[in-house]
């Protein structure tokens, strides 16, 4: 680990600005920006504590649920209206890390956790995205954990987030507030970047903007929603492929669906293709194989994880069925 | 008074452990000790052609930077215990990602970390073999197989003659990968030289061979070295060697005119002191229509580093020599050498990733021959040891069969796969035989029996968290008529009386007889004192008895302190030794492994639902400890079977999972209820407490056990550890 100033304002304002100054970098519960700066992957000369900013409350009503940049993962897996109204959210925490880690990390803090693409993370591998231009042996080298979905020649690393795959099928927006005070709200579903030929630019995240909260519409689909993960380990592991549902049922025919995957993509992944497949349909095991057909258009395996492509759909047929019934 | 020997005695250093009392190797307060950081290869094969240490020299708190061009040079060791042949820093060649090419020393850990990032190595790279599965065709014999003891092929019967000519035929390779150690102590070792003379705290599953290898090292006596080794935080095979975090560390100490202290990170734990190598097994079986073995064919190869950098041969067929009843049997092993670390000892060497292939053979063969897996066992038992041709100094492996199976329900077992379900679930059921062979060193204790009735007593040997401190307390409290309170008993300090390092399950069976021996010669010694008392007229030894610190005769009754007291001493001590194995008998220990797997039918996830395993490992003599050594095992064998592989990146040679989250290793939903029995039994001719060791025998067997219930539960087999989702997919 390399030495760092730290600070922690008591303002938004003034940690922006230190955040947004070269070597800038927030921090809030630090489950993954320790490790990564005690592996020099990343070396932020100075870090900005936000934990004393007021960003960490939990508030749902009518008009949705908004989830506080620094609500831990935690209290929001525990919280009642988040696994009565949005279940796929509180089962996606649950399914996530370990109470530990759950107890300190955050909802903004999860939205930027970075890939556990092993190449990624030891500095004695070159990576596109540690160290642009310097070259991607994962995508000819171990690369079961890897995407099928999103990536390009530089770059095939997986997403690793749990939460942001039911936030993504939830329709989410992300709130921000940049430099100056500036704020905007975009979309979760394009906050996440495809790596491209620059994969070291993950988020449309400008310097020094801070992510305030996440806002979750309300749905009858999210009502009637839940969380897949497909593992080795049967806990304290990333998914090798999982999936967000969250249907509204008509009877037995599908009003409306909302289906994001996880551990295929290089950011979570939406299915909107597969949602307007299952738009006024029957729940039927036929209909959900073929939806899922759709699911992996597209796919490039990349070898050790060509597995992915038949456990994708499976495990989308899977979580289709247990929704629906 | 009841024995305290098989009781389910509490840990006597539980309370020191929950309560961050026990001290280990890192955690000792050196005054003025400073801090090293281990600098290693980024290249696989090549040499260093430039170090350039001018920045790093020159940052703040530096005290020195060592490298090939400035290290002191070493003598190479030729200790028998050590697969490390090779000393470290020594030249420029680079054979391994990871080697250690540098160590670095400043006043702080920090400033240790930031001068190491800032030293600047230039390599000349040469071509590299980083897989083995590339290079079989280069298999070479091992020259020292089994320390040059045996050699690495055995042939009874005409093997492959009798294969041609059976009904029956098993013939398929089973692969294993790379597996680390991982024990949650990292390896740290702090150096201190006063003279010629070195103190060292290290973890280390062997304080002798320790202070034998740095003596030699640095060519000073091995009466010069100390090393002192209270508590270990596991090792399971890679704290057994002295490998060159330890020496590095003493050469800089010396370099620095302090003590230093080094702490592997766990990244560097993954190049830093063996692991168990990728084997490759061919196995062949026949059998009559009857189901009797008629030739067994194992061909072992397993993965090596270059050869310079010693010899490490995981010995996978020696189970298969004797473990069934068969007049035609071969077995080879190979070696295949790559650029990576020295391979080394890993939880039940050889028999773990050996077993894995025999038992899953023997699966194979109970359904080529339709006759039940533990049937098949029992058709091919074998009665003696047909490789030595000795009789077992105990052998109650049917009883096991006979008690797992029953526990397990294994007579419900519709044996066609695919047929047991829980709903969607696919239920299967598997199992193996384990074994894993007795083994005994000379070892030396020392006992010391006070005025107040308290025994102080010590070896030089180990705890590494398996319970020695504890076991060795009840033989004394039983010996010596004393509680267990009153008892300490103290180990991992080299100025005690020698013992073998721990490993290959010998700490029980080598200590407690020295234990023992010390016992009765202290007690021989008291009672000798009191004879020649006048008091004692009429009676002899027999007449006496020790209990609570009193010597009892019939009427009459002598106080230890007045004894001592009479005889003018502090304590009366006891010697005890224990001598090599004995030699008339084969000397193993059994068990039957017994799994249940549920496994999605469409997701592939398998899950291991239920497990008995039954063990028959001599007089067990801590029923708690020895319980606890059991799910250990099982639960490392879960491991083995389903998590655990260290990935190599084929490009570089280099190790991409290495560290605990990418490395997995069984959580808590992945351990079922365990149920284990010890069959009851007492080996007499290995230790006269009937006693064996049993760190290694309840995991051989539980990789087959669980890839046998897997094939029960899909109609997969699978043949390549572990066995993932992929795998059985469909």
């Amino acid at each position: 680990m390399q030495s760092f100033g730290y600070l922690d304002p008591a303002d938004a304002d003034a940690a922006i600005a230190a955040a947004a100054a070269p070597g800038g970098k927030f921090i809030a519960g630090g489950t993954d920006l320790m490790q990564l700066m005690k592996d020099d992957v990343e070396a932020p000369t100075r870090i900005v504590d936000v934990e004393k900013l007021p960003y960490g409350a939990i508030e749902a009503n009518g008009s949705g649920l908004r989830l506080g940049a620094l609500a831990r993962m935690s209290d929001v897996a525990a919280h009642p209206a988040v696994q009565r109204d949005y279940p796929v959210i509180a089962q996606a925490l649950l399914a996530s890390a370990s109470p530990q880690l759950r107890n300190m990390a955050t909802m903004g803090g999860n939205m930027l956790q970075r890939t556990r693409c092993h190449y990624f993370r030891d500095t004695g591998f070159p990576c596109n995205k540690r160290n642009p231009g310097s070259g991607c042996p994962a995508i000819h080298g171990e690369n079961r954990l890897l995407a099928i979905l999103g990536g390009s020649e530089h770059c095939i690393a997986t997403h690793p987030s749990d939460l942001a795959v039911a936030l993504v099928a939830l329709d989410t927006s992300v709130e921000l507030q940049g430099v100056g005070g500036a704020r905007r709200t975009v979309a979760l579903g394009d906050f996440h970047r495809l790596p491209g030929d620059t994969p070291q630019i993950e988020t449309v995240l400008q310097p020094g903007e801070l992510i305030t909260a996440l806002v979750v519409p309300p749905s009858a689909a999210a009502r009637r929603s839940a969380y897949l993960k497909v593992r080795d380990r049967a806990s304290f592991e990333f998914a090798l492929v999982s999936a967000a549902v969250a249907l509204e049922m008509q009877g037995n025919t599908i009003a409306d669906a909302r289906i994001a995957m996880g551990g295929v993509g290089t950011k979570p992944w939406r299915l909107p293709a597969v949602e307007a497949a299952l738009r006024g349909q029957a729940a039927t095991p036929e209909n959900f194989t073929a939806a899922a057909g759709l699911a992996v258009e597209g796919a490039m395996p990349a070898g050790k994880n060509d597995f992915k492509v038949k456990l994708m759909q499976r495990t989308l047929v899977r979580a289709l069925s247990t929704v629906a019934a | 008074m009841d024995a305290i020997v098989g009781q389910p005695l509490d840990r006597v250093d539980g309370r020191l452990k929950v309560t961050g009392g026990a001290r280990y190797a890192a955690e000792f307060p050196v005054p003025g000790v400073v801090h090293a950081v281990l600098v290693q290869s980024s290249v696989a094969a090549g040499e260093i052609v430039a170090i350039d240490t001018s920045a790093a020299e020159g940052m703040p708190g530096v005290l020195a930077v060592i490298t090939p061009e400035n290290a002191e040079k070493l003598q190479a060791d030729k200790g028998g215990e050590q697969v490390v042949s090779r000393p470290t820093l020594q030249d420029m060649q680079v054979l391994y990602n990871g080697q250690h090419v540098a160590i670095v020393v400043a006043d702080t850990l920090d400033r240790a970390q930031a001068a190491a990032s800032a030293l600047k190595l230039t390599y000349k790279q040469d071509e590299a073999v980083t897989t083995m599965d590339s290079a079989l065709n280069t298999a070479y014999r091992p020259k020292h197989f089994r320390g040059g003891a045996r050699s690495p092929d055995s042939n009874r019967g005409d093997a492959d003659a009798a294969f041609d000519a059976a009904a029956v035929k098993v013939d398929a390779t089973y692969r294993t990968p790379i597996e680390h150690h991982n024990p949650m102590e990292p390896h740290a070792t702090i150096a201190r030289w006063d003279g010629d003379r070195v103190t060292v705290w290290t973890a280390t599953q062997g304080i002798s061979g320790a202070q034998h290898t740095l003596a030699t090292l640095f060519g000073i006596p091995p009466a010069n070295v100390r090393v002192i080794c209270p508590y270990v935080g596991g090792g399971f095979g890679c704290k057994g060697s002295t490998w060159p975090p330890a020496t590095l560390t003493a050469m800089a100490a010396r370099k620095v005119g302090r003590p230093v202290k080094l702490s592997l990170t766990r990244r560097q734990m993954f190049t830093s002191n063996g692991y168990r190598p990728r084997t490759v097994q061919k196995v062949k079986l026949a059998a009559d229509a009857g189901g009797k073995l008629v030739a067994i064919r194992h061909d072992g190869m397993s993965q090596m580093s270059m050869p310079s950098l010693g010899e490490f041969a995981e010995p996978v067929g020696l189970a298969t020599e004797m473990l069934y009843s068969c007049p035609n049997v071969a077995v080879t092993h190979r070696l295949v050498g790559v650029n990576a670390p020295l391979p080394t000892y890993m939880r039940a060497p050889g028999e773990a990733s050996g077993v894995f292939a025999l038992e899953s053979a023997m699966d194979e063969l109970a359904v080529a021959l339709r006759i039940d897996p533990v049937e098949l066992r029992l058709r091919n038992y074998a009665d003696g040891d047909e490789h030595e041709d000795k009789p077992f100094s105990l052998k109650n492996l049917r009883e096991c069969y006979r008690q797992g199976a029953e526990a397990f329900g294994w007579s419900q077992r519709n044996p066609a796969p695919r047929s047991m379900r829980d709903g969607r679930v696919l239920i299967g059921w598997g199992m193996a035989t384990s074994t894993y062979p007795a083994n005994r060193r000379p070892a030396e204790a020392l006992v010391r029996l006070q005025a107040d009735g308290s025994v102080v007593a010590g070896s030089g040997t180990q705890d590494l968290g398996t319970g020695t401190y504890t076991v060795m307390t009840q033989v004394i409290a039983d010996e010596l008529g004393v509680s267990p309170r009153r008892v300490r008993f103290v180990l991992g300090d080299s100025t005690l009386p020698p013992a073998p390092g721990s490993g290959g399950s010998t700490t029980v069976a080598s200590v407690s007889p020295a234990v023992q021996a010390a016992c009765a010669a202290a007690r021989q010694k008291l009672f000798s004192l009191i004879l020649a008392d006048p008091q004692a007229a009429g009676l002899t030894s027999a007449d006496l008895r020790l209990a609570n610190g009193v010597v009892l005769a019939p009427a009459r009754r002598f106080p230890l302190s007045q004894v001592l007291a009479r005889a003018g001493l502090e304590y009366i001590e006891g010697r005890g030794k224990t001598e090599g194995p004995p030699g008339g008998h084969s000397l193993h220990s059994f068990g039957a492994q017994f799994a249940e797997v549920r496994v999605d039918p469409d997701l592939g996830e398998i899950r291991v639902s239920r497990y008995v395993g039954a063990f028959d490992a001599g007089r067990i003599l801590n029923a708690k400890t020895g319980r606890s050594q059991l799910i250990g095992g099982i639960t490392y064998g879960i491991g083995m079977a389903l998590l655990e592989e260290t990935a190599t990146d084929a490009e570089t040679g280099r190790y991409v999972n290495a560290d605990l989250a990418e490395y997995l290793v069984p959580v808590h939903p992945d351990v079922p209820l365990i149920r284990t029995i010890f069959v009851a039994g007492e080996d007499p001719v290995l230790d006269p407490l009937g006693a064996r060791g049993i760190g290694e025998l309840p995991m051989v067997g539980v990789a087959p056990a669980i890839a046998n219930a897997v094939y029960h539960a899909t109609g997969v087999r699978v043949r390549d550890l572990p066995i993932r989702i992929e795998d059985v997919l469909g």
